[in-house]
């Protein structure tokens, strides 16, 4: 039985090749800053529209946030607990194209570099917050960095991520 | 990591940051093992910036664990067998 989950090339029942869509996780920082449910939900509908099928996980707080804010799950697809996410990736069980880390604080950092390890993905760190800038500085792993000084007003790290357009890449 | 909770664990440390976390593993344990992240340290997958320190103590193993609100903890747990496994991991 095959476990493990990708994008990419497989073989259908015929043989014949078969394009499973492009996948991508949002692992989701503390809530306690609110552009992060803005954005995340922002890049949700930005990567649906790409084709690319998104995961979110985050903690119980963060996750019940997006769930709350979005009923009827127009933009949500898959939420998953945060620590069930890390094993399930360390383990080999599943993994994703793209990996979108939320992060301002040390703990934010510590989760990218640890999705950078485990993970087959492309990284991107989203950075943001009053010490954005002191958060890049810490980045010392393969990552594409997005960051703007957002804290309540979610328009500079739109802005910033529009710019990148991760979804097109 | 969700069993850590149900450990009987010390905090050492609290409200630093990863890396400062482990400076002070290697700085106060003369016995430390690197890991990458993912590894198992009891029944958990550790988080963290590779190479992620682990402490050895005696029969105790000390530990980083991060949650996303809260930062980093360097947690102290007693168990003979698991410090045992680790200290057998060569350096």
């Amino acid at each position: 039985m095959k476990l493990y989950q990708s994008a990419g090339m497989s073989k259908s029942v015929t043989g014949e090749p078969t394009t499973q869509p492009a996948t991508a996780l949002l692992v989701l920082g503390c809530p306690q800053v609110p552009v992060q449910t803005s954005i995340a939900l922002y890049l949700i509908n930005r990567l649906k529209k790409a084709g690319i099928v998104p995961t979110v996980a985050g903690n119980k707080a963060a996750n019940t946030l997006l769930v709350v804010a979005d009923p009827d799950r127009h933009y949500l697809g898959e939420v998953m607990d945060l620590d069930r996410a890390v094993v399930m990736i360390t383990e080999k069980k599943r993994d994703f194209d793209r990996c979108f880390v939320f992060i301002h604080n040390d703990a934010g950092i510590t989760y990218a570099g640890t999705m950078s390890a485990i993970s087959k993905a492309k990284v991107y760190t989203i950075i943001y917050g009053e010490h954005y800038e002191e958060l890049v500085k810490m980045i010392d792993f393969p990552c594409t960095t997005i960051a703007a000084k957002a804290v309540h007003n979610p328009l500079p790290l739109k802005k910033a991520l529009d710019e990148v357009a991760p979804w097109a890449a | 990591m969700g069993c850590v909770e149900s450990m009987n664990y010390e905090i050492v440390l609290r409200d630093a940051t990863f890396k400062e976390s482990r400076d002070y593993i290697k700085k106060t344990y003369t016995e430390f093992r690197e890991v990458q992240p993912g590894f198992k340290v009891f029944d958990t997958h550790v988080i963290g910036l590779p190479p992620i320190a682990i402490g050895l103590d005696g029969d105790f193993v000390i530990f980083p664990f991060t949650k996303p609100c809260h930062g980093t903890f360097l947690l102290r747990v007693e168990d003979k067998d698991e410090a045992a496994r680790l200290m057998a991991i060569k350096k």
